[in-house]
């Protein structure tokens, strides 16, 4: 059994998401791998910045 | 120009996108450079992401009790032959027991909603809509 942590699962989803979107939503492949990065980064980046947003909350 | 050449194609202005950046040098262009290749990065990717949900112990939808799971059905239906083949061998948990459980579920969903856009796109590409 796979038993990632959930920073490690947000990781990999925003992975396989972000090829998946950068493939599909853009036609060249300068774009297809920048609209990826990009994706990948606003995955990883919100995930991290609400987690902070709770934590201070939280508190 | 002449009014003799006009309408004639005239090919420095007829370069695609693709073209215009393999002359650039893009120097990630042998990664993604053709179909066959952006299909196996996709088909990887939705493969990777429910072969894990099923590692994690991830929920398989068999029916829709309520609006909830209906939602979660739809989304594992369209993984497609992934589903028949996890409901056939029995994979996947019945119940999320375990929180990575809960992730595997997702992402299984997304795999399956991933699959439906790769679908879409390809019938964009076989169409013409997309070049």
């Amino acid at each position: 059994m796979f038993r990632p942590d959930h920073f490690t699962a947000v990781l990999l989803f925003a992975l396989f998401a972000s090829v998946v979107f950068g493939i599909t939503q853009r036609d060249t492949p300068r774009r297809m791998v920048r609209f990826g990065i990009y994706c990948f980064v606003l995955f990883a980046g919100s995930a991290i910045v609400l987690s902070w947003l709770m934590f201070l909350i939280a508190r | 120009m002449r009014y003799s050449q006009k309408g004639m194609a005239t090919t420095p202005n007829k370069l695609t996108a693709a073209q215009k950046e393999t002359r650039q040098g893009f120097v990630y262009l042998p990664l993604i450079a053709g179909w066959w290749v952006r299909g196996t990065l996709l088909a990887v990717s939705i493969i990777s992401m429910f072969a894990l949900g099923i590692a994690m112990q991830g929920k398989i939808y068999s029916g829709a009790h309520d609006i909830l799971e209906m939602l979660g059905l739809v989304g594992d239906l369209g993984n497609g032959l992934l589903y028949v083949v996890a409901r056939v061998l029995g994979l996947g948990a019945d119940q999320v027991m375990v929180t990575t459980a809960d992730y595997g579920r997702a992402f299984i969903v997304v795999a399956g909603l991933l699959n439906v856009i790769a679908a879409v796109d390809a019938h964009n590409i076989r169409t013409g809509r997309k070049a």
